[in-house]
Order: C-alpha cells, then sequence, then structure tokens
C-alpha cells in the first residue's frame, strides 16, 4: 500500500497525469466518507483528530483506512483543519416530520409519547406530545428504569412536571446529576472508560430529551462533557478519572456560569444610571442579578417587569424584587408599546445568542426588542458566553419548541372563562404554544457577556476564538 | 433506586377476631384464597422491588409468616422476616429494626394492603419533591351492604369512623392536614400558619389514607427518637410532621446536599449560595418558600419541610383489611370487580373453580365466586358471591350466600350461609342457619342452631 501511495505521490510531483488526478480525487472522496463516517459513529461532539486517529486504529485495518491517513499524511496542513470543520458541524435535529427515523427513535424510547392531534402544518416538524399521559407513565415506571441514574431520572421528572425552567437552572441540574451518576458509576469488565461512559451518557442525554427538548445551553455543556471525557488520558486510573471529570464539572459550573454571572453583573451595573427605568421581560436570572446588585450599591431606578400568559413567570420575579424594596411595575406583553415611551433601557435575557447575532429567547423577546428600537430605547442583552452557539437561524419556525397547548386555553383564576375547553373536538381549531423566538440582531444594542460588552456582531468571532478546546480548560 | 422497604404484616389483630388467632396471623387470612400478603409482595414484586423487610409482632406469628414466604416466594425476593414484641405499634416497630434501614428513603407498606396503584409513582413523587413523607391517598371504598351491623354488637358511636379528613393545597400536592375520622367528633382543628401561607384548603373526606408511605429515613429515625411516646405512624409520627412543616424542627441533613468534590473544596461559601439561588429560583415557590421569605429578615432559618401526597387515580383499586367489614368487601371485590388483582382466570361463568373440586347433581354456582381445591359440593347446593376455600366438604341443599368460607371445613346437609365468616377446621352440622356470623377456627356449630350477626368462636386459653 505504501509503495502505491509513494508511487503515486512521486507522480504527483513531476505532473498530473489524467488517470492520477483520477485516482487522487477518488482516494480523497474516499478519505472523506470514511472520516464522515467514523465521526458519525460516535455521538456528536467535537472531536479532536487525535481522537480519530486512535479510533481508527482500534476498527480493524481496512483498506481504506490505510488510504486515508496516507492521505492525510500526504496532503499535510489542510485536511485535519477540513476534518475538523465538518466534526464541528453538530448533528441535525430529528426532524419529526420524518416518519421512518420517528418510528426508530420511539422503539428505543424510555418515555410513552402519544402524538398530539391537531397539530399545525407548519410546526410539523418539531415534537409535540400529550402532555397529560407523560408525567403519570414514567411516574409508574419509577422503579424499573434501570439503565438510567436515579438522580438523572429526578432531573427528568423535574423537566417533564415543569419543575425546573430556565436555561441556566436546567443546565446547572443536568451537570449536577451527570456528576452523581459519574460518582456512581463502574467500568464494566472488558470495556473502556472513555467509551462505555460516552455511550452511558448519551443514553441519559436521549433520556432527558425525551422529557423536554434540550435547550441549547444543555447542549454546550454536554459537548464539553464529552470532550473531557475523551481527552482524559489513558493513564489514569478509574477512580482518578472520575474525580477528574467530577472537578472538571465543577470548574465549568463555577467559571462558566457562577463566575460569568458575576462578571456580566459588574459590567452591566456601569449602564445603569440614576433616574433610569429599566424595562425587563419574562424571568432571567442574569437580568434580576443585575438589578438587585445594582439597587445594593445605591442606584436609584425603576423596573418594569413584562410578563405574558400562559407561564407568566414574570410574576416570580416580581415578587423578589419587591422584597427587595425595589420599586416595580408590572404589565403585560400587549401593553408594551403603550409603556415603552417610559421606559430608558431595556434589559433582556437569552436562551441563547447565535452566530449571526440573533438572540434566541422565551418568546415575546423579539417583540419587546422591536418596539424598543421603534422608540430609540437601548436593548442590552445578558447572556453567558457558554450559551452561544454557532448555529445560525433566520426565523423562529425552523427550529424551537413546542409547549403544552392545554395551558392556553385555560385562565388560571377564571373557571368561568372555559369557551376553548373542548378544542381538540374542532376540526378546524389548531392551538400553538411556542416557546422560543429569534430575535433578529438589529434591535439589539449590545450583548454583555463574561468576555465583555460586544455587539451582536461580535458573536461569531467568542464563538470562533474562544469555544476551541484550549479555552474549555 | 435508594428505596428500602418495610412492610408491616401486623400480629393477631383484634379487630379481626376471631377471624385471626395464634396459627393464622392477620397477614396470612386469604382473601380469595390468597393470603392477603402475598398483595403487597406481589405488588412490589411487579415493581422490581425484590429486598424486603416484612415486620411481625410476635414471634409465633413471625415463624408462621416467614415459612409462609420461603415456601412461596424462596428464589423470587430476598425477604428479612423480623419479630418485634406485641403492641409496640407501627412506629415501634421500625424503631426496633432501624438498625436495618440504610437506604435514603423508605417505603412503609402495611401488609393489609390490596391495591394495584404503581409503587412506582408514589416514590417518583416523593424523589421529585424531595419530600419528608409522601402518603398515598386513594377514594375511599363504599362499604358493603352490612355497615351497621359491624361485630361486637350494636355501637352507634362507631360509624363514621372509617374515612379520614384531608386537607390539601389547591395543587393537590402536598398534604396540609390529615386527621383520622375516629378522632374528630365535632371540631376540626387546623394550624393558621399553614393557612395563611398557603390561602386555600382543601378538605376532603372521600380519600383515604391507604397506609402506604414513602418517608426520607433520615427525617423518620429522628422523629421516632426524639418522640419516644409515639406508637403509631398513622395516628402520630404523619400529624405530627403534617402539623410541623412549616416550622420545621427536624434536621434536614444540609439543605441541598452539597456536591461531592473529590479532594478539593473550590466551591466557596458564596458561589454556593448563588447556585443554590439560580435552582431555587428556577421552580414555581411552593408556599413552603413564601413562608420562609415572610418571615421579616431576620436571620433565623425558618426551615421547612414537605408533605407530599400522591392520589391514587379513580380506576386503581385500593382497600385495606382493618375490619370484619373490610374482608368481607375485598373478597367480593377481589372476585368481582378487581378481579385483575387476583391474578386467576376466569371461567366462562365469571367465577373460578379449581379443577379438582367436585360439585354435584344440580348445584349451581354463580358468578363472582371461588371454589378452592379438592372441594366437594353436594346436591342442590347453591353458591352466590362467595369463597370457599380448599378441600371443603359441603353437603347437600346447601346454600351459601355473600360468604366467605376458608380451608377444611366440613358443613351438613341443609344449612343455610349468609354473609358470614367461616374459619379453617369449622365443622357445621346440619341444618345451621348462620346470618352475618363469623365463626372461629376448629368451632362446631350444633345442629339446627340458628344465628344471627354473632360471633362463635372457642375460647381463648
Amino acid at each position: 500500500m505504501e509503495v502505491k501511495d509513494q508511487a503515486m505521490n512521486s507522480k504527483q510531483k513531476k505532473e498530473k497525469s489524467s488517470k492520477a488526478e483520477r485516482r487522487d480525487l477518488q482516494e480523497a472522496q474516499r478519505a472523506a466518507k470514511a472520516a464522515v463516517k467514523a465521526e458519525g459513529n460516535k455521538p456528536s461532539g467535537s472531536v479532536t483528530s487525535v481522537n480519530l486517529k486512535s479510533a481508527k486504529a482500534a476498527k480493524p485495518p481496512q483498506k481504506v483506512d490505510n488510504t486515508s491517513i496516507a492521505a492525510s499524511e500526504k496532503k499535510g496542513g489542510d485536511r485535519p483543519s477540513e476534518k475538523d470543520r465538518k466534526k464541528d458541524v453538530p448533528h441535525p435535529r430529528l426532524q419529526y416530520d420524518d416518519k421512518s427515523r420517528v418510528e426508530k427513535a420511539k422503539r428505543r424510547a424510555v418515555v410513552n409519547q402519544t402524538e398530539a392531534r391537531n397539530r399545525v402544518e407548519l410546526f410539523r416538524h418539531l415534537p409535540q406530545y400529550e402532555h397529560g399521559s407523560q408525567l403519570p407513565d414514567l411516574e409508574a415506571k419509577f422503579f424499573q428504569i434501570d439503565p438510567v441514574h436515579p438522580s438523572v431520572y429526578k432531573v427528568g421528572l423535574q423537566y417533564l412536571s415543569g419543575d425546573i425552567s430556565g436555561g441556566n437552572a436546567r443546565c446547572i441540574a443536568m451537570l449536577q446529576a451527570f456528576q452523581d451518576a459519574i460518582k456512581d458509576y463502574a467500568v464494566p469488565p472488558e470495556k473502556t472508560l472513555v467509551r462505555d461512559l460516552t455511550a452511558k451518557i448519551s443514553s441519559y442525554v436521549s433520556f432527558l430529551i425525551e422529557c423536554r427538548p434540550l435547550s441549547i445551553s444543555m447542549g454546550n455543556a454536554i459537548r464539553f462533557l464529552k470532550s473531557r471525557i475523551t481527552k482524559l488520558p489513558p493513564t489514569l486510573s478509574e477512580s482518578e478519572s472520575k474525580t477528574s471529570l467530577q472537578s472538571d464539572i465543577e470548574h465549568f459550573i463555577n467559571e462558566k456560569i457562577i463566575l460569568a454571572n458575576k462578571v456580566i453583573v459588574n459590567h452591566a451595573v456601569t449602564k445603569i444610571r440614576d433616574g433610569d427605568v429599566l424595562l425587563t421581560y419574562g424571568s432571567s436570572s442574569a437580568v434580576e442579578m443585575i438589578l438587585l446588585h445594582a439597587h445594593e450599591l445605591g442606584k436609584q431606578f425603576r423596573v418594569v417587569v413584562v410578563d405574558s400568559r400562559p407561564r407568566l413567570q414574570g410574576k416570580v420575579l416580581l415578587r423578589r424584587l419587591v422584597e427587595k424594596g425595589l420599586s416595580c411595575t408590572y404589565t403585560h406583553v400587549n401593553a408594551v408599546s403603550y409603556i415603552m415611551h417610559e421606559v430608558t433601557r431595556v434589559f433582556l435575557g437569552a436562551s441563547s445568542v447565535l452566530s449571526n447575532g440573533t438572540v434566541y429567547s422565551g418568546v415575546g423577546t423579539a417583540c419587546v426588542a422591536m418596539v424598543a428600537h421603534v422608540y430609540h430605547v437601548p436593548v442590552i442583552v445578558c447572556c453567558e458566553a457558554y450559551k452561544f452557539h454557532e448555529r445560525v437561524q433566520l426565523d423562529s419556525i425552523c427550529s424551537n419548541e413546542l409547549g403544552d397547548p392545554d395551558v392556553i386555553s385555560k385562565v388560571p383564576g377564571r373557571e368561568d372563562v372555559n369557551l376553548l375547553d373542548a378544542w381538540a373536538n374542532t376540526e378546524n381549531l389548531q392551538l400553538l404554544n411556542l416557546m422560543y423566538d429569534a430575535t433578529p440582531s438589529d434591535y439589539v444594542s449590545m450583548i454583555v457577556t463574561d468576555y465583555g460588552m460586544i455587539p451582536p456582531t461580535s458573536v461569531p468571532v467568542v464563538v470562533r476564538e474562544y469555544s476551541r478546546e484550549q479555552v474549555w480548560m | 433506586m435508594d428505596f428500602q422497604v418495610v412492610v408491616l404484616a401486623g400480629g393477631v389483630s383484634k379487630k379481626l377476631l376471631p377471624l385471626v388467632s395464634k396459627e393464622l396471623p392477620k397477614a396470612l387470612l386469604p382473601v380469595a384464597n390468597r393470603p392477603v400478603l402475598s398483595y403487597v409482595v406481589e405488588l412490589l414484586e411487579l415493581s422490581n422491588l425484590k429486598d424486603l423487610i416484612v415486620v411481625v409482632e410476635g414471634e409465633d406469628a413471625a415463624l408462621n409468616v416467614g415459612a409462609w414466604i420461603s415456601g412461596a416466594y424462596a428464589d423470587r425476593l430476598h425477604v428479612e422476616v423480623a419479630a418485634v414484641p406485641e403492641d409496640v405499634g407501627t412506629a415501634g416497630a421500625i424503631r426496633a429494626i432501624a438498625r436495618h434501614l440504610y437506604a435514603k428513603d423508605i417505603l412503609v407498606v402495611s401488609g393489609d394492603l390490596v391495591s394495584d396503584v404503581p409503587i412506582g409513582a408514589v416514590a417518583a413523587t416523593h424523589r421529585r419533591h424531595d419530600a419528608v413523607v409522601t402518603a398515598l391517598l386513594c377514594n375511599a371504598p363504599i362499604s358493603g351492604p352490612l355497615e351497621s351491623v359491624s361485630s361486637g354488637g350494636k355501637d352507634k358511636t362507631k360509624k363514621p369512623g372509617r374515612y379520614d379528613l384531608i386537607g390539601l393545597d389547591p395543587t393537590k400536592q402536598f398534604l396540609l392536614h390529615i386527621a383520622t375520622g375516629a378522632e374528630v367528633e365535632k371540631d376540626l382543628r387546623i394550624q393558621k400558619s399553614i393557612l395563611r401561607a398557603v390561602g386555600q384548603i382543601e378538605i376532603r373526606a372521600d380519600l383515604m389514607d391507604a397506609h402506604l408511605y414513602a418517608f426520607k429515613r433520615s427525617v423518620l429515625l429522628e422523629v421516632l427518637e426524639q418522640k419516644g411516646a409515639f406508637n403509631s405512624l398513622k395516628h402520630d409520627v404523619l400529624p405530627y410532621l403534617v402539623r410541623s412543616q412549616l416550622k420545621s424542627e427536624v434536621l434536614l441533613n444540609g439543605i441541598p446536599q452539597a456536591e461531592e468534590n473529590g479532594s478539593e473544596k473550590v466551591i466557596s461559601q458564596s458561589n454556593q449560595q448563588m447556585l443554590s439561588q439560580i435552582l431555587a429560583n428556577a421552580s414555581e415557590p411552593t408556599f413552603h418558600l413564601r413562608h420562609t421569605l415572610n418571615t421579616n429578615g431576620s436571620d433565623s432559618v425558618r426551615r421547612t419541610h414537605k408533605c407530599c401526597v400522591y392520589i391514587a387515580g379513580s380506576s386503581k383499586y385500593c382497600a385495606r383489611l382493618n375490619s370484619i367489614q373490610a374482608y368481607n368487601d375485598i373478597n367480593r371485590d377481589v372476585i368481582g370487580e378487581a378481579s385483575h388483582l387476583s391474578g386467576y382466570s376466569f371461567s366462562a361463568h365469571n367465577n373460578i373453580i379449581h379443577p379438582t373440586a367436585e360439585l354435584g347433581a344440580k348445584t349451581t354456582v354463580g358468578p363472582h365466586c371461588m371454589l378452592g381445591e379438592g372441594s366437594q359440593m353436594g346436591d342442590k347446593c347453591s353458591v352466590k358471591r362467595s369463597v370457599i376455600g380448599r378441600h371443603c366438604r359441603i353437603g347437600a341443599n346447601v346454600k351459601v350466600v355473600n360468604s366467605v368460607v376458608m380451608n377444611h371445613v366440613t358443613i351438613g346437609d341443609c344449612c343455610s350461609i349468609q354473609g358470614s365468616v367461616i374459619c379453617s377446621n369449622v365443622q357445621l352440622q346440619e341444618r345451621a342457619i348462620l346470618k352475618d356470623c363469623q365463626v372461629g377456627a376448629g368451632f362446631v356449630v350444633t345442629a339446627g342452631s340458628e344465628c344471627k350477626g354473632e360471633v362463635l368462636a372457642k375460647k381463648w386459653n
């Protein structure tokens, strides 16, 4: 094999004959295909080229592999970067209007999902399940879910029942559950820690996805965890690997979430002056911390909390702010244009910021940002850097999450408003409960992250520079 | 899953005399020809809980129960039978086996529970809310037609004693008040602090406490240690925990458990605080949190703990065998509506007749009946809605209606048995007429006797 390649090499150096050229091309394509296949066999994640080679060596030596390794050596520098770029492209999400894939996923599923009726055509590619039946079903199986660790199970239950919401909290809960799972993990005989633990984490992740689709922050955290697992030096013993992983998760939570929040708070309070009227939408942990810290520093300002049905998260934020002594105004999103003329700054939280500067956050944020833009009020988005993603999204339709439509039809506290109770029986009525929306970057003035205060156009720079392996510790 | 199961199988209950005796403890009382304990054990086995501790009062009873369990479940389950002295109450029983308990949460099941509620659901609710105790509530069973004629004569004051008064919060997840019907004569006293914190409390009299609890082990053992006078889980420990849920005095081991850190203590105090703050802010605050926040900023940390409930769906069957009336009802239900519990398959006539049972000529066995192994019935008999045990010899012209007949019973000709319970080894001579009676084991009913609402038993020595 080597001789042939060298012969080809020499041929290439002299002049490219047409046959060798075609041969080259063919082998390059075969190598690329093998690279993609090798990456596809593993769970999606940022895999380094070192790992790729070791995986290849583990496979029975095939002709294709030899040529690909030889090809990579031949072509020099640019091969690995192309492979890296392909590896970095995250797996596309399961599109739920593809029947065969959905069937396959159902067979492997732990949670029994019954598909909802009356689905909106435009959103058929997103999963929508009957919300009433999932929780009791999962609860009844409590003692039978052997492959899922109890902490992960508990977190899944909390997601499913809506006990935990908010990007940071979900991410932290999941990471803490993984810490417990790693602590109790024991390598089965004849398996390596790296492979088996990665497979186990993948199974936990698919269980959590069945309970509630992952948020982008959770996806980034999982990618980080998997990359740390694959980077474990093989010389470490099992218990040392486990403690190292646990402390890695600890560091991640501390630095990327807790410390990042502190830095964001310190940056953002400089933008609050005395006499300001600040508007916030929904309930974001970062914005809440900013407001409380500014109040502690003694700044005089008042807050307008804008809320929306059906979740009414603003009420919870309002209660906490009022308890600390801030003067607040509370209104719903339908009145935001009436109150915007009083407002001097708008602070918003984000579930994620995408590469083209689009802010992906709770539904209604885009509305608030656009109204603020019309009234020339600066919009400041506070988001930790670990939530950034290299995806580009232009609208709120191609990737979103569908919530429970029944909560739209009910008004809490008003039992007499029950006109929509039998909505499922009406054939030409469909209820849609979107959870997220995308705010275009034109409406965002500034993004405050733990790397500083950046304009939305700098987000891809942060993603590119700071999400390389060396910065994930 | 870090759960341990304790089955409280009781001993020789006074309420069920004369059905129970020294040889037949309450746990082995047959319901549809299966010991009542077997229903609990099967339910646990279905939920994959294979490690049980069965607590029995009294040494002899423990031996009997142990013998039966090892006979029936030797290889399928791992059961430890513990004997405790009599009359210590359920709380005392837990105190006695406290050193065997190591898991984080304990499931305490009463051995006389006949149900098909998935136990996993109770455990899941317990874990989800991180509760200190979770109780299973089910719809109170509608009692049979013989309610007024209870055993022991005409005791009018005992009538409302069957149900419990349960106070729930509007989301029906938390338990705010519990009182057994027997204790409540005229008034119901509710903690004002709880009412103020929650705002709305729903009092229900149609739910029954099924005596299946999930406890957090550390809290349970601490309460039992501190309050040595507590005798019963249901009457003492549970109401105490419910009453004190907003001013908790039990030491919760660290408010959320700090993460295991390996060797380094990286988390500083403020980081930990922020972490728990983010997590706490994420969820809808329950009234427990709101209550702690409402204390006027003083540094005293008001701790609260949560008492949750799981309300079984209306389609599930749940009943407790704690009186003779209940015994009759359960027998009727298990072969009637809740026939999936009995585990037997029904014949075409909707009854279960063992293949070795012999029926005489012109004998009718109605629907919802059960005939045990080796039983023989004479001619012209009629059996309606009854359970007949093994190896019974029933003469001719016998009518058995709405009754339970246990094993090895001899019934003479022309007897009529209605609404009664006849224990093992009893001999009924001919033309005996029994209505709403209970006949203890080994008794001989003389010929021609007519009894209504009596308890016929051999004198205990």
